[in-house]
Order: C-alpha cells, then structure tokens, then sequence
C-alpha cells in the first residue's frame, strides 16, 4: 500500500490531535506500521516531511522504542512475558515450547514468514501468568501445550479470540488500532474476567462492602 | 481482620461498567456536575486534606503536588495521566482502563478543571490495546454525551482529552521521560528541577499523575473527605487496588484500605500454592523495591511501616514466590530487565545494568565469586542516586535486597548453577493455569 491522500488525511487528522505537530510522531509510526508491516525509509521520510522534521529526528524515535520493526513482521506478532514472575511460573518453558514450534527465537520469524517471536517484557498482567501476546491481544494464563495450540489455530486460519479482547485480526490491524484507537471493537471481550473479579467475589462471599458515606467506620 | 472494600471494583461483574450506559446505572458521572460547581481552588483543597498519595510509585501527596501549579499564569497547563503501566510486578491500572475505563475519563474531567487544564493527555503504553481501546471510546462517548468538549454541562470549562498510545519503552513511565516521549522524542528524563508543575510539556505547567490516583477523584468528590479518610492510616489514608500475583491460590485484583497485611490479603487470595506452601520472598509493590520475607507478612501495607521495614509500598502490586524459587534467578532476570530498559542517558545506569547483568549470570551458571558478591554491592552504590531518574535507583535495587536475606543462596551459587539447586520445573504452576 502507499501513502496515497486517504492516509495523509489520517496522517492529518492525528496531527490535530496535538497543539505541537512534533506530539503525533509516535502514532504516525504506528499509522506507518500498519500500512506496511514495518517501519520503512519511506514512511519516515513522509512523516518527517508532514512535520517539518528531518528523517534522522523520525528515525531516533523509530530506533528508540521496541514495538517499532524496521524488518516486516509477517502476519502475526507473538509475545510471550519472560520477566522475573512469568518465567518462573512458567513462561520460560512456554517461551521454549513456542520458539521450538516456530523454529525461530527471539525477534525471529518462522520460516514462512507468517509469525515473528519475541520475549517481552513486563505485560501489566502477573495476574494471569504466564502471559502471551498475540498481535499485542491477550492471551492470558498459558501453558505450553496451549500457546502451541493457539499458534496452530492460528496458522490454519482458524478464528483464535483473545482472553480478555477482541477475536485476533492481524498484526497490521493492531497497529491501525493504535493510530486510531476508537476502532468500534471496544465492546468485545465483555466484563472484567474472574481473575480481576477476583476480590470482589471473596468479598461477596463474605458479605464484605466499603461503607458509604454516614455509614461511620470501615 | 481487615475487610475487603470494593469501592473502584465494586462493579466490575456489570457486563456493560466499561459503557457510559453501565457507568452511569451504577453512580457514575454524578461527581461531574458536582465538581463544576465547586471553585477549583476547593477542589484542590479537597483532594489536599484527603491526603490521598500518588498510586504510581512514589506515594506523592497528589492535592500538594496540583497546589504547585502556578494559577492566573496566562499559560496554558495540561493534566497528563500516566498510564504507562510497566513495572514487574504492577497490573493494575490496565485492569482499571479495561474495566473502568469512564471513572478514569470522569476523573480527568474533575482534575483537569481543578488545575484549569483545557487539554489532557492519556498516555497508555502500546502494548495494551485493550485499554486504549476502551479508554478511548470512553473518551468518545463522553464527548457525544456533552461531558467532554466545549462548555461542559454549561459550566463554561471546556476540555479536549487526547489518547496517547505508546510504543514500548519502560523509562516512559518515569514522569519527565513521559513527556519527552508525548513530545514527540525519544523517552528520556529530565533533570529536575524544574519540576514539570512549572515547566512540563511544551514547558508550560503540567500534572502528571497515575491512572488509580486520578481514578480516585470521582469517589473522592461524590463522597468526602471524612469518608475517604476513614480508610487506611492518618498518613497512608484511603483504599487501594492491589494486584495479587506470583504462588498464591487466587491470583488477582483485590480492594482493600491501605494498612491491611500482606498475610491478610494472601488469606483472601487462597493462601500459597506449590513448594513447601510457604512464602519464601514476596515483593510489595513492583520489582524496583526491595523484598520482603515471611516474616514481614504482618507489617501493613502503607507508605510508612513498609519504608521502616526497608522498603517501599511502591504501585501496591505484591509479587508472592514460593521456596522453589531461586532468589538469584529472580533477581538476574530483573536486572536483564531493567539493562534492556534503561534509555541510555546516564552513564551510570547505561553501563551499570549491563555490567551487573554479566556478573549476575555468572552466578545463575555456578561460577560466582565471593569476589563479585562484595563486585556487585560496589556497582550497585555507583548507580544508585548518580543517575537522573529513579530507573537507576531502581535497577540497584533487587541485588542489595536480595543479598540482605539471601546471602547463602548467592555463595550456594558460586558452586552450584541455579537451575540444579532449583529445577525450574518445580516452580511452574500449569496445573493451577489449565484449572482456571
């Protein structure tokens, strides 16, 4: 795809968003990525040219940040958490089992092309250890056998839904999510999932409330 | 004991809490017109005398830190929220975006007109589409509904919110490293002073401020300062959402006033699984504070008693690990985190990370020194305080703590690699996941 006058609208309507054009560069090469699978020479080139920047100011902030590719990442983005807490409960032999199925390892593709593997950082979801990714979607609660099945699903086309989002698109469409985040999907994935519930159901259990106001001491 | 107190959770299981519809049928946005009623100033003064504290980390007074911001300037100020939610061990705020997405937005709203902000900023990490996703449709909403947008409510204050997706940089969620970053620069912090209050983006006044901090603000309004000051301590006052992670039975978000134990909330959350049953290390609020022992399971959970027991309360976000865990392990992966996450700016911190990392790995294969342990103490006291943000101090963090309980599983390591003395295998926890 190009950057014909449908994204310089986008690319427009993003930079509106901020009172200093300088603000956008970050979801522009997110726009950028989701047009073409990486960050390319081209896309930083237009993006500097929109914004009155040179290409070497766009590309010390494309080189800054990890999610941003300069090589195409195929159809699928796969994540899987090996900081200290998923690793240890798992995420490492998970990590292990999806490299060995992929033939690929860290910020590796398989051999088609179709998926690139990365050990991520931190997810902001202990919670639901061991985490994976897929195109940055959750897949909470993991074992090897099921991240396996999920890229096997996956690379037959079959439908995979995220566990606390939508059905799994493409790498590309999370990409367009991010430039443009009101992506009418915000109503998938339903109510918080027991994990985050988790509390509150002791609590109910319990017959436990936060008092109200007047009601006097907790 | 000390009760669970579902305030900001208290109705997560609505199938639609996330929509303006679900939020509203259960109290939401009745702070709104409340808030615009009042003078700003009072507002300030409000959140002021509920001592609520920074929920991000530092455990800042947030009514004194909006105080701070210069009125009548002629400039315009900005409120950024912090959502960039990445420390080991935190997950709470995305949880709350997913969940709550408009008690954030109606928080924005009262915080922005507090500190007479006409522009907010969302800065969410990119890796969590979800929450951006919600967030910014809550956003939407709201503006369709008139409670974003130009003369809310016919108050006269007008407010635009920008949803800020990021892209993968840890150092993001250190304050002037966000606004580097929202700035359209790569993540780096500044030097402070000036603090971002009088020179924050675009250099005009700005607050910065966590997701549940600002989360708090609706029910702070709607229900006073009396009743948020009877939860908690006179100085740790009010409630918190704790994330629950690591061995325990039940993983997961529980609610709870501050002051209550760690062996209270492990009790609610089903008590430890695997190993011997017991808590070997835990950690209280993300992996840049020090570990805790089972025999800190009765200090409470406030700023105070955890800065004399050591360390900190952190982001509130307690990491539980059982005896099959090695300490050095956990620790060696910590560093590799934080040795790839640093930005590179201070020396200290840039060359620090990744000469611990090396010398910690030699431990995780056996090949330790008594040597590198003293090594280690002495890199550890060159980075800490010597760099310009606290991603330093954090990174020189994990391997003092450790050493102070765990001195003889680091000699143990300088004969005997890790992953013999503990089998990784032992540690894992399928059978729990796969029962979910």
């Amino acid at each position: 795809m190009s950057y014909d006058e449908g994204v310089m609208a986008q690319m427009r309507d993003i930079i509106g968003r901020y009172p200093n054009s300088r603000s956008a560069v970050m979801p522009l090469l997110h726009l950028a990525q989701s047009i073409d699978d990486e960050v390319t020479p081209e896309g930083m080139r237009v993006i500097a040219d929109e914004l009155g920047l040179t290409t070497a100011e766009v590309t010390a902030v494309a080189t800054f940040y990890t999610m941003y590719k300069r090589r195409p990442v195929g159809k699928h983005h796969i994540g899987v958490c090996t900081n200290t807490l998923c690793a240890l409960l798992g995420g490492d032999a998970v990590y292990d089992a999806v490299s060995e199925r992929l033939g690929a390892g860290h910020n590796e593709k398989d051999v088609d092309g179709t998926f690139w593997l990365e050990r991520i950082e931190c997810q902001a979801a202990c919670t639901h250890a061991p985490v994976m990714t897929v195109d940055w979607e959750f897949m909470d609660c993991q074992t090897p056998r099921s991240a396996v099945d999920i890229i096997d699903r996956l690379a037959r086309g079959e439908e995979v839904v995220s566990t606390r989002g939508p059905v799994i698109r493409d790498f590309q469409a999370t990409e367009h999510t991010l430039a443009f985040p009101v992506d009418g999907l915000a109503g998938e994935g339903g109510e918080a999932d027991s994990i985050m519930l988790a509390g509150l159901t002791v609590a109910r259990e319990l017959g436990m409330k936060a008092p109200t106001p007047g009601e006097g001491s907790a | 004991m000390t009760p669970l107190t579902p305030i900001i959770t208290a109705h997560w299981d609505v199938p639609d809490y996330f929509t303006l519809e679900g939020y509203r049928r259960h109290g939401g946005y009745v702070a709104l017109p409340k808030a615009l009623g009042m003078d700003p100033d009072a507002i300030i003064g409000t959140v002021k005398d509920t001592g609520l504290r920074g929920r991000g980390g530092a455990g800042f007074p947030t009514g004194l830190k909006w105080s701070f911001v210069p009125q009548n300037d002629g400039k315009p100020h900005y409120l950024v929220v912090n959502a960039d939610e990445s420390e080991p061990g935190a997950c709470k705020d995305v949880p709350i975006m997913i969940a709550n997405p408009h008690a954030l937005v109606e928080g924005v709203i009262i915080s922005s007109y507090a500190i007479r902000a006409n522009h907010a900023f969302i800065y969410i990490r990119g890796e969590v589409p979800q929450a951006i996703r919600r967030v910014a449709t809550a956003v939407r909403e709201a503006e369709q509904a008139g409670l974003v947008g130009d003369n809310i409510l016919g108050s006269g204050f007008s407010l635009r919110i920008t949803v800020h997706s990021g892209a993968g940089a840890y150092i993001c969620g250190e304050e002037t490293a966000l606004l580097d970053s929202l700035e359209g620069y790569r993540g780096q912090p500044r030097l402070k002073p000036p603090f971002p209050a009088t020179h924050g983006l675009y250099a005009v006044p700005t607050v910065v401020n966590n997701v549940e901090t600002i989360t708090n603000i609706p029910w702070i309004i709607n229900n006073g300062v009396e009743w948020f000051r009877q939860f908690g301590t006179e100085k740790s006052p009010g409630f918190k959402v704790f994330s629950i992670s690591g061995h325990v039975a039940r993983p997961g978000i529980y609610e709870a006033p501050l002051g209550i134990t760690m062996r209270e909330l492990l009790d609610y959350a089903g008590g430890v699984v695997g190993g011997d049953g017991t808590v070997k290390f835990w950690i209280p609020g993300g992996s840049s504070v020090p570990m805790l022992t089972a025999d800190h399971l009765d200090t409470p959970m406030t700023y105070e008693a955890m800065a004399e027991a050591g360390t900190m309360l952190g982001t509130g976000t307690p990491m539980v690990f059982n005896n099959t865990v090695s300490v050095v392990k956990a620790v060696t992966r910590w560093l590799e985190f934080y040795k790839h996450e640093s930005c590179g700016k201070c020396t200290p911190c840039r060359e620090g990370t990744y000469w611990i990392t090396g010398v910690l790995e030699r431990f995780e294969h056996g090949h330790g020194t008594d040597a590198d342990m003293d090594l280690l103490v002495e890199v550890c006291g060159n980075i800490a305080g010597r760099s310009f943000c606290a991603l330093g101090d954090a990174a020189a963090t994990p391997y003092p703590g450790a050493l102070k309980y765990f001195r003889d599983e680091f000699e143990a390591a300088t004969r005997t690699p890790v992953d013999e003395a503990f089998p990784p295998a032992a540690s894992y926890i399928f059978g729990e996941v796969a029962a979910r």
